[in-house]
């Protein structure tokens, strides 16, 4: 059943507080005209399509649903999302996925500055370009972008792995080009075909792709604790 | 945190609503900025004419003896208009002399704008009331910039309110904060910009000011402001018949942009944007860090 809900008349409190309290189901948000904050904080499968565009920190902190917004996001699309699935069909700004520890972030169109700074699991793709610092600190998860990347790529990385298509203005502190090996192949084609990008300037083919990490010569890393980074990666 | 709203009509068709629309947006900012909020507001003009807009802060100022002592001064006509605790000078004589002379011989004023298009309203207080007192919605014109704001570097007073305007019709709105502001001013005040504040923004716009009365145009400004400004900022700027935006590398303040055919809408988040006319066919973007944009309406 879908419920709409109608944020010219209904407050964003009341929206948020209904899907709080909505074990599963399908809701329509209308009128979001850049609100902040519209559906933060889920905990259930719940789907929810925003018609319009969002404000800053759009499900944030999301755990198990699903939101996606036919438009654009302000600051901190799915800041420290867990699970689930966020998807816009527009651009991101500022800190899309910061934080986010798991789930999947998907930006059809371009992410501005600091794109996943300091991811922690999370998967982000971006059918577009993302802008200057984008994971910059980022610890675990993929950052997948098929158009360019901005100066800074990847400053003072950790774990996290990027592939980025298409060019890379720099590489930030402690960035390098890694070899893709058949297991980040694996990823990729995994993450290109969960982000179900619509077809056409936006279809990818894994082998297109570059792949940048850490050099590991800036935090401290030891060998002795590889297992560790590669469970946090969830993959041998 | 601040807020900025600009909006620069490209076409003449809402040119009777720009400030009924400027007033939308400067709304949506409340949030951002509720210290205290300004605007300034662009029509037409008259070329044969300068309109000086100032604050009186000192009650026992006689607005009326000072228009009739600055006319005599400027050797032209002074008409005056009261509008709260502000007031507008217009005169045939010399803009930027009448300016200079309001501060350096009125006590008790802030002197907010000179120039043939612009006048500049600015009060601490909630960003809606000030909009309302100094009647923000019946204003018409080509483009209006507005500003809310959170202080954080000075204190919470009018003259820490944007916008600022040292040069004639070149009107600044700043979120973010100036790093060489002392020292750029200094240099500023020995090439013959006059500032009335300690504020970081108002050295900006006295920058912009010394570029354009030089002979620079407002790209080349601009450009040469991503070197010599040092700090954070997203600037909305409003000149003669123009419009500009510029923020600096890292772009830490934000900022989006909406133009359609007949507008362009600028503003810190979305939701000002959003209950423009037609902005559902508005090509929508956030402006690039470091990047000059600009736009003029042909002359």
């Amino acid at each position: 059943m879908t419920t709409s809900i109608d944020l010219s008349q209904a407050t964003l409190r009341e929206l948020n507080k209904r899907l709080h309290e909505t074990e599963e189901g399908h809701f329509v948000v209308r009128n979001p005209r850049g609100a902040h904050a519209i559906a933060v904080g889920m905990t259930t499968p719940v789907t929810v399509d925003v018609e319009g565009s969002v404000g800053y920190f759009c499900a944030g902190m999301n755990m198990a649903g699903t939101v996606r917004v036919d438009g654009n996001a302000g600051t901190g699309l799915a800041e420290n999302i867990m699970s689930g699935l966020v998807r816009i069909t527009g651009n991101a700004t500022m800190s899309a996925g910061a934080t986010g520890h798991g789930g999947l972030v998907v930006i059809e169109g371009n992410a501005g500055a600091r794109c996943g700074i300091s991811m922690k699991g999370v998967d982000i793709v971006v059918g577009g370009s993302v802008g200057h610092m984008s994971a910059f600190m980022a610890q675990a998860g993929n950052l997948v972008v098929l158009g360019d990347a901005d100066r800074d790529l990847g400053d003072s990385i950790y774990e996290a792995e990027v592939f980025v298509r298409g060019k890379v203005a720099s590489l930030g502190s402690d960035c390098v080009e890694k070899e893709m090996t058949p297991p980040h192949l694996d990823t990729l084609s995994r993450l290109l075909e969960a982000a179900a990008l619509p077809a056409g300037t936006m279809s990818a083919e894994p082998s297109d792709f570059r792949l940048y990490g850490s050099a590991r010569e800036l935090y401290n890393f030891h060998v002795d604790d590889v297992d560790a980074a590669a469970a946090a990666k969830g993959r041998p | 945190m601040c807020g900025i709203v600009g909006l620069f009509l490209k076409t003449p068709i809402y040119h009777e609503e720009l400030g009924r629309l400027t007033a939308v947006m400067l709304h949506e900012m409340r949030e951002r900025g509720p210290d205290s909020a300004g605007f300034a507001v662009y029509d037409q003009g008259d070329s044969e004419r300068t309109r000086i807009t100032v604050l009186v802060t000192d009650d026992s100022i006689n607005r009326r003896q000072t228009a009739d002592e600055l006319e005599a001064e400027l050797g032209a006509e002074v008409t005056l208009r009261e509008i709260h605790d502000h007031a507008v000078f217009e005169t045939t004589g010399d803009g930027r002399a009448a300016r200079q002379w309001l501060i350096d011989n009125v006590t008790g004023i802030d002197v907010l704008s000179y120039g043939q298009q612009i006048e500049l309203y600015k009060s601490v207080g909630d960003p809606d009331l000030v909009a309302s007192r100094y009647d923000l919605a019946s204003r018409r014109g080509t483009h209006a910039m507005a500003h809310t704001r959170m202080a954080t570097e000075s204190a919470v007073t009018t003259n820490g309110s944007h916008p600022f305007v040292t040069g004639a019709d070149t009107c600044l709105v700043h979120n973010g904060s100036l790093s060489n502001h002392n020292q750029l001013r200094e240099r500023l005040a020995q090439r013959g910009e006059s500032f009335q504040t300690e504020n970081d923004s108002e050295v900006a716009a006295g920058y912009l000011a010394w570029k354009l009365r030089t002979g620079d145009t407002i790209d080349g400004a601009l450009t040469s402001a991503l070197t010599d400004l040092d700090g954070f900022y997203t600037f909305a700027i409003g000149v003669k018949n123009g419009f500009a935006i510029l923020r600096d590398p890292i772009a830490c303040k934000p900022a989006v942009v909406a133009e359609t055919d007949d507008w362009v809408a600028m503003s810190s988040e979305f939701r000002a944007i959003a209950q423009l006319p037609d902005v559902s066919h508005a090509e929508i973007f956030e402006p690039e860090p470091s990047r000059v944009y600009s736009w003029s309406l042909a002359s």
